[in-house]
């Protein structure tokens, strides 16, 4: 059998009607990612023989979960070397949530970019992902590895975090479905923060039917994340109905303009005529601050990672440098343990927050993100949804960014206001470029209008082929 | 040159909550190093803090009864350095938006009322312990994260006399509230001092020295007048005083200078994202407000009015809220004309018993036996004040009444002329020589015969009438 390549759905479906077993589920995907996992490079420490070891758990349907999550029991790392061997005591609360619902995670851990400091996955200290659609681009990232899992069928499903974009925009360079959730909808806690007001969990899945699942799964109020949001979750599942007659849409001017790639410009063209076709209103709207999103982000962004990576230190956990003396240490094990972007990150983060440069850049760029809140509340005061393309361009070249930190931060140019906002967004895939790769479709909504954008995905989904479409390998 | 200093105290204060500040573990003093530790409070990779609400209100009632105007909107902010103690190695505590600000003390030091201003009472968390020892430092993380209070005085303290004061007051006031231990020993209250001399009358300020490692409030005291002494030393060299951080070696009685890094500590704030900002509204605080009890200068004040007590006594009785509890006990039960007796009978005799582990109201002895022995001294006379010393220790060890006590070991006096005459008749036919001396003029030897009658009585028989009748006796004689 080959039941990998079905989705959770239907593999759930299939156990309900006991014509399969979740050990078959198991055992199928295990071949599956013995198979071609050499050339994807989608996990980190490759658990093949744990997945089937005896006693493991293998209810439900197994979640690949991304490096930054803990796993109790399984090695936590974020892909950095300073997290070397960290192996956490506890659960993140989507863990827990998930082993409730009967499904299991198996400590299959996806690649990603050191710390979720990237947009390509090339950042991460195992090396880097290679994208199923063509093994010489990069799948995205900083979710690149759970992307890339559920791109080439070694994942069924998987968990990403998402700080501006690293869900959205590798599930459109892989051709997968990917929700960022309304900042507070998931609990963060047991995520290893990268920065703690962006950064949301949420699912990478083969379809929106299974997004949904995944949510209903791992949303809800969690007392051990003040930053969560105490209200009802409603069943995801039940709005998936094929239908947006009269849902009234807003296409931003400011994100049709240079820097987009004219051939992802013309496949968007089409999602937004083909959603037209089927009954949706749509109207050019404004989100005048938009162009200062890029900036804004990479203020807050480093300056929050900046003291949560203080804590890697060599003092308690991860590596530690040989050396004699405290600063030392400190020294020769941050230089030793962090990654160039890593340090990058760190550098700006700390200089933006330093006294005398705090007004200039910090509490600025608090302001403006206020704006840009507001740029997106006025809008939905008219449209349950804006449209965006996920990412300017489609997957690129690996090695073709590397040396450039700018051009590689404006691959996040179209996800970035969304984290800052703290609203929802979801990216399905829309098409298919000359060469062959996957272009995403950007749908936006309001704070918990989650509801939102999976009816508008899946009624695009069920009226589209793009989905079924798997890469060659 | 008479210069005059401009003193203001940092104070940093344990809440007693069961819980941590953003977490659960438990904040028990005293226990085995890191066994009251979680992901949480050792800063573990992708834990959140959640704050303890009790933390909070208890926060928010210092706040009210050091007089300060508690925010509506109030929000933590992350400080960051590196140090070992700090897992995170980001303190988690207040900067531009404290939970308080703009309050007073009122302190009252030789009968003068002085009002020390408070900037501001802001919450944070503690740090580790470090322990330094054979050429090694070891951490301790059970103090981490125990939820702190910062209040911060204005630079109103003008000697080492009313910082010892300011910090006495403090403490019985947040004692009252019991919300800390306030404990200096065990470091639940720990105080920093900035000082700086300016000649006397002068506007300016002068340039300031920082002042840490005092471990008690004579410490503080100490410290500043020997920094008084030392600063004053410089400007009268006619030499410049530098702006440094100086310890207090205790031992030595000295303080040091500490090595200080180049260049200003940037702290890096900025507003903690893992914690959502509070919003205290109206009608908490007026519920807080509620609970706080008659604070120790309102219940000086009544004493005084009320049993007629002089300020002296007042301030000594209401200083701890228990023992002030157990004195108005006494006091409501006594008669009044006893009860200056009663009160200085608790501060003296009684206030002797204790220890640092057992206060005045722990000593077992129920506020209606000591009036009783009050009564017996004062009153009745039926024993004498050191006889009364000798009964109240017998009080506390055995829980008896003191009437119980006078009985079971016959030590009421002899008052009555008729059995004491016998024995001064005894006295002077056996000291006849004294008796010769006290004829010659010589006053001592009254009071050596009166001493032998005291003896003969085992102690028991009324000096005072012991010697009246004596003096009848030799001057008829």
């Amino acid at each position: 059998m080959e039941l990998y390549k079905l989705t959770a759905h239907e593999l759930l479906e299939k156990i309900k009607k006991k014509e399969i077993t979740s050990e078959q589920i198991v055992s199928d995907l295990t071949k599956r990612i013995e198979g071609i996992e050499a050339k994807v490079k989608a996990y980190v420490r490759v658990p093949s023989s744990t997945l089937l070891a005896p006693g493991a758990q293998a209810n439900g349907i197994p979640v690949s979960i991304k490096d930054n999550i803990c796993t109790d029991g399984y090695n936590t790392e974020c892909c950095s070397k300073i997290l070397q061997g960290f192996n956490p005591p506890y659960n993140a609360s989507v863990i827990n949530k998930i082993i409730a619902s009967g499904n299991s995670f198996l400590g299959l851990k996806c690649n990603m970019d050191e710390f979720a400091f990237g947009s390509s996955t090339e950042n991460s200290c195992f090396g880097p992902t290679h994208n199923p659609w063509d093994l010489e681009c990069v799948p995205g990232g900083s979710s690149g590895g759970s992307a890339a899992a559920v791109a080439s069928d070694e994942a069924l499903w998987a968990l990403g975090s998402d700080t501006g974009g690293s869900i959205r925009q590798p599930a459109s360079f892989c051709g997968v479905v990917g929700l960022k959730p309304t900042y507070g909808r998931v609990s963060r806690f047991g995520l290893i923060a990268f920065a703690s007001s962006l950064d949301q969990i949420g699912p990478l899945t083969k379809d929106v039917e299974d997004a949904a699942l995944l949510m209903k799964i791992i949303s809800g109020y969690d007392p051990q994340d003040s930053t969560s949001i105490n209200a009802p979750v409603p069943d995801y599942t039940k709005a998936l109905v094929n239908d947006v007659k009269g849902i009234k849409i807003g296409i931003p001017k400011e994100y049709f303009v240079q820097g987009l790639d004219p051939e992802v410009k013309e496949i968007i063209e089409e999602a937004i005529n083909k959603l037209k076709a089927l009954g949706a209103q749509f109207q050019e709207v404004s989100l005048p601050h938009s162009e200062y999103a890029v900036a804004v982000y990479y203020i807050i962004a480093t300056a929050e990672a900046s003291s949560n990576l203080a804590r890697f230190d060599g003092v308690q956990y991860g590596l530690r440098a040989k050396t004699e003396g405290l600063m030392d240490m400190y020294k020769k094990t941050r230089a030793q343990g962090f990654g160039d972007e890593a340090k990058r990150r760190i550098l700006l983060g700390t200089f933006a927050l330093a006294h005398g440069y705090y007004d200039a850049y910090y509490l600025r760029a608090l302001k403006v993100r206020t704006l840009i809140k507001q740029d997106f509340d006025h809008v939905f005061k008219d449209f349950d949804c804006i449209i965006t393309p996920t990412s300017p361009t489609p997957a690129f070249k690996i090695g073709e960014k590397v040396d450039d930190p700018l051009k590689m931060y404006l691959s996040d140019i179209y996800t970035i206001s969304v984290n800052l906002a703290g609203i929802p967004a979801i990216s399905v895939p829309c098409g298919l470029t000359k060469k062959g790769l996957p272009v995403g479709l950007q749908i936006l909504s309001k704070h918990l209008n989650e509801e939102m954008l999976l009816r508008l995905a899946h009624t695009y989904e069920q009226n589209t082929e793009w989905h079924k479409m798997k890469p060659k390998l | 040159m008479k210069y005059e200093a401009v003193i203001g105290l940092e104070v940093h204060l344990h809440l007693n909550t069961k819980t941590k500040a953003f977490c659960g573990c438990s904040t028990e003093f005293g226990q085995q190093p890191n066994s009251q530790v979680c992901p949480v409070c050792l800063g573990f990779p992708g834990s959140l803090p959640v704050y303890n609400q009790a933390a909070l209100d208890y926060a928010i009632k210092v706040a009210l009864a050091l007089n300060c105007q508690v925010q509506e909107y109030t929000k933590f902010d992350r400080k960051n350095y590196f140090y070992p103690d700090l897992p995170k190695n980001y303190q988690v505590s207040q900067y531009d938006l404290p939970l308080s600000l703009h309050g007073f003390l009122d302190i009252e030091l030789g009968g003068k009322l002085k009002r020390i201003g408070i900037t501001r009472v802001h919450m944070e968390e503690d740090a580790g312990k470090l322990i330094h020892q054979d050429g090694c430092s070891l951490v301790d993380f059970n103090r981490t994260g125990i939820p702190l209070l910062e209040i911060v005085s204005e630079p109103d303290i003008s000697s080492p006399e009313e910082a010892y004061e300011y910090l006495s007051t403090l403490k019985s006031t947040v004692q009252y509230l019991e919300v800390s231990d306030c404990d200096m020993e065990k470091g639940s209250l720990r105080c920093d001092a900035n000082i700086s001399l300016r000649p006397s009358g002068a506007k300016t300020l002068g340039v300031k020295t920082e002042l840490k490692n005092m471990n008690s409030f004579k410490g503080v005291k100490d410290a500043l007048s020997y920094e008084i002494r030392r600063q004053s030393a410089i400007l009268d060299s006619g030499e410049r005083l530098v702006q440094d951080t100086r310890l207090w070696d205790a031992r030595a009685q000295e303080t040091i200078a500490m090595r200080t890094k180049e260049g200003a500590k940037d702290y890096r704030y900025f507003p903690e994202p893992d914690l959502p900002p509070f919003i205290i509204k109206e009608d908490k605080i007026a519920e807080l407000k509620k609970t706080i009890p008659e604070l120790p200068k309102e219940k000086m004040q009544r004493f005084i009015k009320d049993y007629g007590l002089t300020e002296y006594v007042a301030k000594i009785l209401v200083a701890s809220k228990q023992d002030a509890f157990f004195a108005e006990e006494c006091l409501k039960k006594t008669a009044d004309q006893n009860r200056k007796s009663l009160a200085n009978w608790i501060i003296g005799p009684v206030s002797a018993l204790t220890s640092s582990t057992c206060a005045i109201h722990e000593l077992n002895i129920p506020a209606e036996n000591l009036v009783e022995l009050v009564d017996l001294v004062e009153n009745e006379k039926i024993i004498s004040n050191l006889t009364g010393k000798v009964v109240l220790e017998e009080m506390r060890k055995t829980g008896k009444t003191a009437k119980s006590i006078v009985k079971e070991k016959n030590l009421a006096q002899i008052s009555d002329s008729g059995s004491l005459q016998s024995v001064i008749e005894e006295v002077m036919r056996e000291n006849a020589k004294s008796v010769a001396d006290f004829k010659a003029g010589k006053a001592n030897a009254l009071m050596f015969l009166v001493g032998q009658v005291m003896r003969k009585s085992s102690g028991k028989a009324n000096p005072k009438i012991v010697q009246e009748l004596m003096r009848e006796r030799l001057e008829s004689a």
